[in-house]
Formats: C-alpha cells, sequence, structure tokens
C-alpha cells in the first residue's frame, strides 16, 4: 500500500510539471488553433535562463527560498519575452498561410532553439542550483516506505498556485474575458474593438512563462539541464493537453496529472504485466492515441462541428 | 519510334549507365579509373534520400497529410529485411547459386528480401495509418511521430535484432550469417531511386493521383464529391511507406550495419525538410531537396570554422526563412521540364485566374488548401 | 524535357571526370611529413560531452608529443570530423577520413554502436583503428586492425559482482540501467551473470532512457523489492540525479556503477547523495602517483575542468598509437598494426595498458567510493586470479589474456542468457 501511495506521489509530482506545461499549449491553441512546437522549448529555455541568473547574481545552492523566487520570477519574464518574440516574427507572419505551412514554421522556431543552444552552449548536461535542500534534508515520512521530499510539496503548491492564478486572470479580469473572446471567435473580437494581435502576444507571454515555471521546479527535483530536455516533455505536455481537451485550460491540468500518474504507474507496476519501464514515453503516445480515437474532445472538451 | 519501344530503349539506356556508374564506383573501377570512395558513398546516400524525399512527397505533399514518421517505416523495412538476410536466406541462396550461379542467385534473393522489407513496412503503414488519417493535420504529426518513436523503441527491445549494440550479422545464439552481405551497391539503389521517380510520377499523374490532390485542397468537397478520401488517404500512406522500407532495406545492405540511432526523430526531419526546401507538390522539387540536404554537410566539412556543427541550426534557419519568403519551396508545384498545362487551363491574356495573393492559379503553392481560410465562425 | 535531361547527363559526366581517381594505388600513412591521425566522435550531438572529453585528452597528449620533437622528427597532426553520435555518420566520416584525408591511423568512437559501424571500413582499408572507450566486444571481432585501450564489459561487469558479493557481502541485486546505451546495457548483463554465478539474486531489474528526468517509479519499485545494493551502471547525467532521488525516497542501499559515472558534473547533480556509492574505473583522478596528478593538472590548466574517464582515455589511447610509431619506425599500416599489437605494459594514466591477442587492454580496475565530492581509492581487481576457477563466467573473461578459453569467435555473448 505504501508503495501505491509513494507511486502516487511520484507521478503527481511529475504531472504537475507537465500540467504547468499544457497549459500554455492549450491556451495558444485555443486562440490560434496552432500547435506551438516550440513550447517545450521555451520549458527549457525557462529552465536555462533561471540558470544563468542564479550563475550571474551569485546565488549558491543551499535552502532558500528567495533565492527561488527571484530564480522562478526573473525565468518567467525571460521566458515571456521569448514567447512573444517568437510570436511575433515567427507566426504572426503565416498566420495567414495554411495550416501546414505554420506547423512546419514551429517545427522550424523549436529546431533553431534546440540546435541554437546545443552549439552555443553544449549539449552536456548542466547542474541547476538547489534551492529547496533536497539533496541534503531528509524526506518526510507519510507511512511506511512513503516518503514526500520537501521539494516535492513546495513544487505542488507552487504550481498550483501558479493555475489558480492563471484561473483567476483568466475568468476574472477584462483581459482574461477578452482571450475567452478571441479563443471563441477571432473575427468577432476583433470587431468587437479588442486588440487581436496584443492579446495574442500576451496569450504566449502567458504561457511561455509558466512552461518556464515549470522547467525551474523541475530543475529544483531534477537538477540535470541539458538543451534537448523540452523535446518528449513538450510532446508529452501536448498530449496531456489533448487528453483534458485542447482549448480547455482545467483539462491541461487534469491531462497533465492523468499523463504523470499513469506514466509513474506503468513504469512501476508494468513488468507484472510484461510491459517494460523502457516503455514509459510510448505510455503519452499510446494515450494520444485512444483518446483521438475515442473521445477526440478530450475529457473536459466539447465537440467542435467543422464548418464548411 | 513506337511508345513501348521508346520505352525499353530508355530502359536499356538507364540500366547500362546504372552499371556503369556502379563500375566507377567500385573497387575495381571502370577501365581502371574509379570514384573517390567518399564520393561514392554520398552518391549512394543521395540515392536512398531520393527514395524517402520523393515517397513522403506522396503522402505529405501531394496528399497533404504531415507525417513526421517516415524514419520509423525505413527502419521497420530495413530491420526486417536484414534479418530475412541475416537469419533466412543463405540456405536459400546457395540452393540458387547450384541452378543458375551466384550473381544472379544473389540479385534475386536480394530482390526478395528488399519485397519483404517493403511489404513489412506497408503493413506497419496500414497500422499506423488506419487510426491516424481520421485526425487532422497537427496530431496526425504528433500521432506519426509517436509512433515512429514507438517502433524505435520497439526495435531496441529485440535481442535478435541487436538491441542498443546494433545489427552487423548473427547475434549468437542464433544461427545466420556473421555479416551482412554487401548487396547493396548503387545499380540497386539508383535502380530503385528512379523506379521510385517513376512510379510516384504516375500515380500523380492518374485518377488517383487527381483524387489526392484533391483531399490536399480541399478535404471536405473531395468527399462530397464522392471520393472516399480515408481509402486514399491510406492507400498514399501505405505506398509511400512501402518505399521507404525499400530506402531502409536498400541502406541496411549497403551499410552492412544497423542501428536505431540512424532513425531517430531527426531523420525524419531531415526528410521533411528535404521536401520542403524543394517543394512539396513537385517530385524534381524532392529529388532536388534530396540532393542538397545530403550533400550540403559534407559541403559544410570542408568549410573552415565550425559550421558543421552549427548544420542543424543552418537547417532550421533554412525552414523558417522558406516558411517566411518562400513556402512552396524552390521548384513549388511544377517539375523539370514537364508542362505545367496539363495542371490548369490556360485561359486568353487577360483573364487569368487569379488567386491567393494575386498569383494565378496554376502556380499556386503546394501549401495550399488545409483548412485554408477556415477559420471558425466563417 | 529532352533537353533538361541531356543538359544534367553532360553536368554529371563533366563532374564525374574531374572527380576521378586512379584505382589500385591507395595507401595511406607512409612517408615523411606530418603523421596524419584521423579522431571522429560525437561533437555537436546529444553525447557530445563525450567525443568532446575524449577528443581534448586525445589533442593534450598529441601536444605533448610534438613539443618533446614528434615521432622520430614527424609531427602528429589530428584531423577531427563529427559524427553526431550517429552510427550511419561515423561510417561515412571515417571513408571520409580514410580516403580524403589519408590518415595513418585513426582514434574512435566513443560509443561501441559507432564504432562497429566505422570499424569495418577501417578494417578494409587496412588502417590501424584505437578506440579509446567502446567496451563491447564485438568491436575488435571485427578484424586485426582494430584496438582499444579500454576494458570490455564483460571484466567490468564482473568486477563490481564481485566487489558486492565478496566485499560488501551483498546477497540481493537490484539493476537500474540505461537501456538505450549499449554500454550500460553490457554491463547489466554481465553484472547480472557474475552476480548470480556468486550465489546472489536479482531482485529486481528496470530501465531508463538517457534523457529521462524522473526515477521515481522505477526506484519506488525497487525499494520495495528490498536490495542490499543497487547497480546502476549509466551515465553521470542520469546517475546524479538518480542518486538524489534514492535517497529522497529513503533508500540505504548503496549504488554501485562503473567508469561512465567518471565526470566532474556527478557532483554537482548529485551532491551528498552521492557518499557511501562505489564504482569501477579506469583510475582516479585522487590516485596520488605523480604520472597520474601531473596529467590531471595539465588537463586543468589547459581545459579548465577536471578531467573524466574518457579525457585519459582519450589521452592513453594517443599515447599508445605514438609508442607503438615509435616502435615501428614508420607508418605503414602493417608495421603499424604489428607495433600496436605488441603493445606491453604501456604506462597509460589509466593503468598499465597490455594489449591481449583479441586487441583489448588487458589491466586492472580499481574500485572507487564515493565521499564528499571525491573518489577515494577502495581496492583493485585484477583480471588474473580474479576469475573463479571452473565458473561459467570463465568466457566472461575473455579480455584477460590467460586461459585458452579465450577464443575470438562468439565468446561472453554466445553464452548470453538475455535472448
Amino acid at each position: 500500500m505504501d508503495t501505491f501511495v509513494q507511486q502516487l506521489i511520484n507521478g503527481l509530482n511529475v504531472g504537475a510539471i507537465y500540467a504547468l506545461i499544457a497549459l500554455g499549449y492549450t491556451m495558444v491553441y485555443g486562440i490560434l488553433r496552432l500547435i506551438n512546437f516550440a513550447h517545450g522549448d521555451v520549458y527549457m529555455v525557462g529552465a536555462f535562463a533561471g540558470y544563468f541568473i542564479a550563475l550571474s547574481f551569485g546565488l549558491a545552492a543551499g535552502p532558500s527560498l528567495l533565492s527561488l523566487g527571484i530564480v522562478l520570477l526573473g525565468s518567467m519574464i525571460v521566458a515571456a519575452i521569448v514567447g512573444m518574440i517568437i510570436e511575433r516574427f515567427a507566426y504572426r507572419p503565416v498566420r495567414k498561410y495554411s495550416r501546414m505551412t505554420t506547423l512546419i514554421m514551429a517545427i522550424g522556431v523549436s529546431l533553431l532553439i534546440e540546435n541554437l543552444f546545443v552549439a552555443r552552449i553544449g549539449a552536456a548536461p548542466r547542474a541547476f542550483p538547489d534551492f529547496l535542500g533536497s539533496q541534503s534534508q531528509p524526506p518526510i515520512h507519510l507511512f511506511g516506505n512513503a516518503a514526500i521530499s520537501k521539494a516535492q510539496i513546495i513544487i505542488f503548491l507552487v504550481s498550483i498556485a501558479l493555475m489558480v492564478l492563471l484561473q483567476w486572470v483568466v475568468f476574472k479580469t477584462k483581459v482574461g474575458t477578452a482571450m475567452r473572446a478571441v479563443s471563441f471567435n477571432l473575427n468577432s473580437a476583433k470587431l468587437m474593438g479588442i486588440n487581436t494581435d496584443a492579446i495574442i502576444s500576451l496569450t504566449f507571454a502567458i504561457g511561455s512563462s509558466l512552461a518556464a515555471a515549470g522547467g525551474v521546479l523541475t530543475a529544483q527535483y531534477n537538477p540535470n539541464i541539458d538543451p534537448l530536455m523540452g523535446i518528449l516533455t513538450g510532446l508529452k505536455a501536448f498530449v496531456a493537453a489533448v487528453l483534458g481537451g485542447i482549448g480547455n485550460i482545467p483539462g491541461a491540468v487534469l491531462g497533465g496529472l492523468l499523463i504523470g500518474a499513469a506514466e509513474t504507474f506503468v513504469v512501476g507496476y508494468g513488468s507484472q504485466i510484461g510491459i517494460a519501464s523502457t516503455y514509459r514515453d510510448a505510455v503519452a503516445f499510446a494515450i494520444l492515441i485512444l483518446v483521438l480515437l475515442l473521445r477526440p474532445s478530450g475529457l473536459l472538451g466539447s465537440t467542435v462541428q467543422e464548418k464548411v | 519510334m513506337p511508345t513501348f519501344l521508346k520505352r525499353i530503349l530508355g530502359l536499356v539506356v538507364v540500366v547500362v549507365l546504372l552499371i556503369g556508374m556502379n563500375a566507377f564506383m567500385s573497387r575495381a573501377g571502370l577501365f581502371g579509373f574509379g570514384l573517390p570512395y567518399y564520393y561514392a558513398e554520398i552518391i549512394n546516400l543521395t540515392g536512398i534520400s531520393i527514395i524517402l524525399a520523393v515517397s513522403l512527397n506522396l503522402i505529405t505533399g501531394y496528399t497533404g497529410q504531415f507525417s513526421i514518421g517516415h524514419a520509423g517505416f525505413m527502419a521497420v523495412g530495413a530491420y526486417s529485411s536484414v534479418f530475412m538476410t541475416v537469419y533466412y536466406s543463405e540456405g536459400l541462396e546457395q540452393w540458387l547459386t547450384g541452378l543458375i550461379g551466384a550473381s544472379v542467385a544473389q540479385a534475386l534473393v536480394f530482390l526478395a528480401v528488399i519485397i519483404f522489407g517493403a511489404l513489412v513496412a506497408a503493413v506497419a503503414g496500414l497500422v499506423v495509418g488506419i487510426p491516424s488519417l481520421r485526425l487532422r493535420g497537427d496530431y496526425l504529426a504528433i500521432v506519426t511521430l509517436g509512433f515512429a518513436e514507438i517502433i524505435r523503441i520497439i526495435i531496441l527491445n529485440i535481442d535478435r535484432v541487436g538491441g542498443a549494440t546494433g545489427f552487423r550479422g548473427r547475434v549468437p545464439p542464433w544461427e545466420g550469417r556473421l555479416i551482412i552481405p554487401p548487396y547493396g551497391n548503387f545499380i540497386w539503389i539508383g535502380g530503385f531511386a528512379v523506379i521510385t521517380i517513376v512510379v510516384v510520377y504516375n500515380i500523380v499523374n492518374s485518377d488517383t493521383g487527381r483524387a489526392l490532390i484533391s483531399i490536399r485542397e480541399d478535404e471536405l468537397a473531395a468527399e462530397a464529391m464522392g471520393i472516399n478520401t480515408t481509402r486514399h488517404k491510406v492507400l498514399a500512406f501505405v505506398i509511400s511507406s512501402a518505399f521507404a522500407g525499400i530506402a531502409g532495406a536498400l541502406f541496411g545492405h549497403f551499410r552492412q550495419f544497423l542501428h536505431t540511432n540512424d532513425f531517430q526523430f531527426i531523420r525524419s526531419i531531415e526528410i521533411i525538410i528535404m521536401i520542403v526546401l524543394g517543394g512539396m507538390g513537385s517530385i524534381t522539387g524532392a529529388v532536388l531537396g534530396a540532393i542538397v540536404i545530403t550533400i550540403l554537410p559534407e559541403l559544410l566539412r570542408k568549410l573552415p570554422g565550425d559550421l558543421y556543427g552549427y548544420r542543424l541550426v543552418i537547417y532550421s534557419a533554412l525552414l523558417i526563412v522558406i516558411m517566411l519568403t518562400r513556402p512552396q519551396g524552390v521548384m513549388g508545384a511544377k517539375e523539370l521540364g514537364l508542362s505545367w498545362l496539363k495542371r490548369a487551363q490556360r485561359r486568353p491574356e487577360g483573364d487569368k485566374p487569379v488567386g491567393e495573393k494575386g498569383v494565378p492559379i496554376a502556380q499556386q503553392p503546394a501549401t495550399a488548401g488545409m483548412d485554408q481560410g477556415k477559420e471558425q465562425g466563417k | 524535357m529532352k533537353r533538361t535531361l541531356f543538359a544534367l547527363f553532360l553536368i554529371t559526366t563533366l563532374l564525374i571526370c574531374f572527380a576521378c581517381e586512379r584505382r589500385g594505388n591507395e595507401t595511406n600513412g607512409s612517408g615523411t611529413g606530418p603523421i596524419l591521425v584521423g579522431y571522429y566522435g560525437d561533437l555537436s550531438g546529444r553525447t557530445s560531452s563525450f567525443g568532446q572529453s575524449t577528443k581534448n585528452g586525445a589533442e593534450m597528449a598529441a601536444d605533448e608529443i610534438n613539443k618533446a620533437g614528434g615521432i622520430n622528427g614527424r609531427m602528429i597532426q589530428i584531423i577531427t570530423e563529427d559524427d553526431q553520435g550517429e552510427p550511419n555518420k561515423a561510417a561515412t566520416v571515417v571513408t571520409k577520413l580514410i580516403n580524403q584525408d589519408k590518415v595513418a591511423a585513426l582514434l574512435g568512437e566513443v560509443a561501441s554502436s559507432n564504432s562497429l559501424a566505422a570499424a569495418p571500413k577501417a578494417q578494409e582499408a587496412k588502417v590501424p583503428m584505437i578506440s579509446p572507450s567502446s567496451t563491447n566486444p564485438a568491436v575488435t571481432q571485427v578484424g586485426d586492425y582494430i584496438f582499444r585501450v579500454c576494458f570490455i564489459d564483460p571484466f567490468q561487469g564482473e568486477v563490481m559482482a564481485k566487489f558486492s558479493a565478496n566485499n560488501l557481502k551483498a546477497k540481493r541485486a537490484a539493476i537500474l540501467y540505461d537501456f538505450n546505451s549499449d554500454y550500460s546495457r553490457g554491463l547489466y548483463e554481465f553484472f547480472k551473470r557474475s552476480f548470480i554465478s556468486q550465489g546472489g539474486q536479482i531482485v529486481s531489474e528496470k530501465s531508463y532512457t538517457q534523457g529521462d528526468r524522473d526515477f521515481s517509479g522505477q526506484l519506488t519499485a525497487i525499494r520495495a523489492a528490498n536490495p542490499d545494493v543497487i547497480y546502476v551502471p549509466g551515465y553521470y547525467g542520469e546517475v546524479g540525479v538518480i542518486s538524489n532521488q534514492t535517497k529522497q525516497l529513503g533508500i540505504k542501499a548503496p549504488l554501485l556503477g562503473g567508469d561512465g559515472w567518471d565526470a566532474p558534473q556527478l557532483w554537482q547533480l548529485g551532491g551528498a547523495s552521492l557518499n557511501g556509492n562505489y564504482i569501477s574505473n579506469h583510475y582516479s583522478v585522487d590516485d596520488p602517483s605523480p604520472a597520474i596528478q601531473k596529467f590531471v593538472a595539465d588537463y586543468k590548466a589547459r581545459y579548465n575542468i577536471l578531467p573524466d574517464a574518457l579525457a585519459a582515455l582519450g589521452y592513453d589511447s594517443m599515447k599508445v598509437l605514438a609508442d607503438a610509431i615509435k616502435r615501428a619506425g614508420s607508418t605503414e599500416n602493417v608495421k603499424l598494426r604489428d607495433a600496436i599489437a605488441q603493445t606491453r605494459d604501456f604506462p597509460g594514466v589509466t593503468g598499465k595498458i597490455t594489449l591481449d591477442k583479441d586487441r583489448n587492454a588487458v589491466k586492472p580496475a580499481v574500485v572507487l567510493k564515493l565521499e564528499n565530492s571525491k573518489f577515494v581509492y577502495e581496492t583493485t581487481i585484477a583480471p588474473e586470479g580474479s576469475a573463479p576457477a571452473g565458473t561459467s563466467s570463465a568466457p566472461a573473461s575473455g579480455g584477460t589474456s590467460a586461459g585458452p578459453a579465450g577464443a575470438p569467435a562468439p565468446p561472453a555473448k554466445a553464452a548470453s542468457p538475455t535472448n
């Protein structure tokens, strides 16, 4: 039983990060019907931004919530700017072209970011400074063998806080209403006097900053950061967004947590039914295929009629 | 000269050229001269890339279905054909050699395993295609990517084909050939490149081809016109996977070594770049793209500085620039030397049909369609 | 249409005429100019830190030799090519080095899969190739021109199995390996075989892929199996984090590993959680011997970072090659091959290197304990005399020069239980 609880904790931990990234995917898709392939790389950029900020401010490892706060905020800002730049110079010019053009453009941007990083700072992993003391502080025991570390608790709390914040922004502010309007119908929103370009930029900014938060938080749990870390994680977060219902914000959170849990359970218990832990990555894709076949609108999404 | 005689003459010329080229590239050389082995390698690899690019073009360029899983089918074809060669072909080859001589026997065996590889890849294409092709562009891309990764992981888990070490020949304790025989030479690679081009060309210029293009342009309209879009999409997917399998089989027997690291996501992306660069609606474009992208890295090696390390940065920048400036690629939808009159009727001066951005319909980028102008609410 | 085809034909013919060369007189490496050595490795792909480290070691060695006057008056010149960690490219690159650059010898590759793809080219062209760190037994079986200066998987896996059974008195072992890495899988297989043959029990086998970020799923399952030790024969990038997550889950069993752990970043990633773990390695950066300390100091001064095991192996591979060239008196391939094959007790920083008849390096392994960001010497395990008599692990010690069991034909892999 304690193993089960442990795996659950592990799964939710992984899932919280997926959820943060999935939010960005779902928001951008809701507005532009575009899968932002480069989003996973923004997560990576966020992690590295945090790394370099910590380096340049001389923030040493060792438990310090203040350091974490600085690094988190800094990386979120940097990522927001990066997200807006990508939108403005890569996606906006091709918005009026066909879907395939934008898709290829997204792939191109993603590759560019990854390879630029690899070429400039090398593919070798770096160690992100640990501000939560996960390397030294003992875990908190729950019962039996199940343990949760302080780092995991904080990661959870911060993720939830950010998601609640997002929910508030989207549903309780004017800007949020504008965002929802744009996602409902771009042209009508324009007619209502909403500056759609600015709203789209803002959406990218918010989504990117959430991904960056995910990057910094995951680096607390696993200090190994490298330029290619965003590829697979980004894809899985995308699957999470689809699972929850793309375009649906609570759906993204639900999807993220579910995928995290599913992965962890397959890895932990899969060998008992013949699935080696090597199939971990396949879990997300398998879920994607099932969702798209059985319930394409996702768990919380609503079906959209395709108009001719 | 009657057409069929012209065709046979063409065939003979091609075969002679291939044999000559192959001799030129081999150790013995042609009349004492040979091509530096390095160049010969590049040419062979280019031939394989051509097969991959032209086949991907069929499903992505002409049918508008974005597939990033091509390397996966290449892997399936490669591994299945090499598996047959290493473990099950020795006996057959020896028996045939007794009957008809070594070189003919080898050629037959090789042809058989290539066909086997193509069939397995086609089946894989069927398995992947049927569920996925119902999905729209963006989702299809991710799903094909996922399938290619799953295929790779599965192969990595099969010890009999080398697992993480790579497949050089038989893996003890199973019995089989010690090393993969070097069947893949320019005759086969060049020959299949030509075959691929001819087959795809014929498909594209037939009724089926027109159906595929109509699916690309407007799937709903095509469906409304009575075209069974799912069936056509799956057909194109299966054919393109089969050719990817052929490319894989040729690759495996050329390199005499297989490892899943050669079939990663980046390989599929390279093929996409080839057809985007060349022009997604054009066979010539795919060929050009394949040649450029295969030769470019080798050229970059020669340049001073660290340009080779920046190779992937250059590719991605290239992709972005092309999408920003000329999304239809170098060739657009045109072919070399083919009359584009076939593609659209030309009206008298002053009355040209005009499409997007004032470009005449005949030269619309191949990426047109695919939900063009179908934003919600319209 | 016809015109374009003809034009293409003409262009191709002209290009071919320019590019052709005479057949029949291809030789590499003889002569009196600089000695051309080809180095190939992953310099810009996923595992580029390995390729880069090895290259650093080799280059430093070459510079030292050149500063001392070169070999018989000839300077060493390294020509580097990047294969991005892909076996296909490794083969292409080696073809280029052999045929275009006409190198006298090759250094590479780090990963066995890439070495296996490229070695046949070297063998066919009769150009000697020394791999600094490919550990799969199959690499040197390609032919008599292929050598290596590291020990092979069978030996290293066995070392740790012996250590845990004899020194740590462990009876239950769990294994967490990198399933995408031939090196990791090789060590896993041989450790398992050896551990079982000594009466131990493998209680859990889990895997991950390089690049994975979370191992808690696997570790929780391993924890439930209650092992005495956990063998993690992977690379430092993941191992550092695994060590961390192990401690966070409250697992007390020590972790064991191989030379893939050895890199300065390991400490940054794993921190204090690494204390109490053990690895098998070629050498120890903290070994007080003057030769090793000089190497470490020179490397640090030159590259601003401490050398890892790969850098040390790259260094040794170049030195072994240079020593062979000196003894052969020329770079003519047959003479050079024979000279390399006769390397005996060469004092490398990674130990005394002797190449056996399978062209593998016979040298002892050291077991090091991790303590406070240092590798502390624990014990040495030598190849001879470590194989318990009459066990089925005899083929596994095929890397030794002793014993008739070292037949070149399918050695250790033949008895591999994992089918």
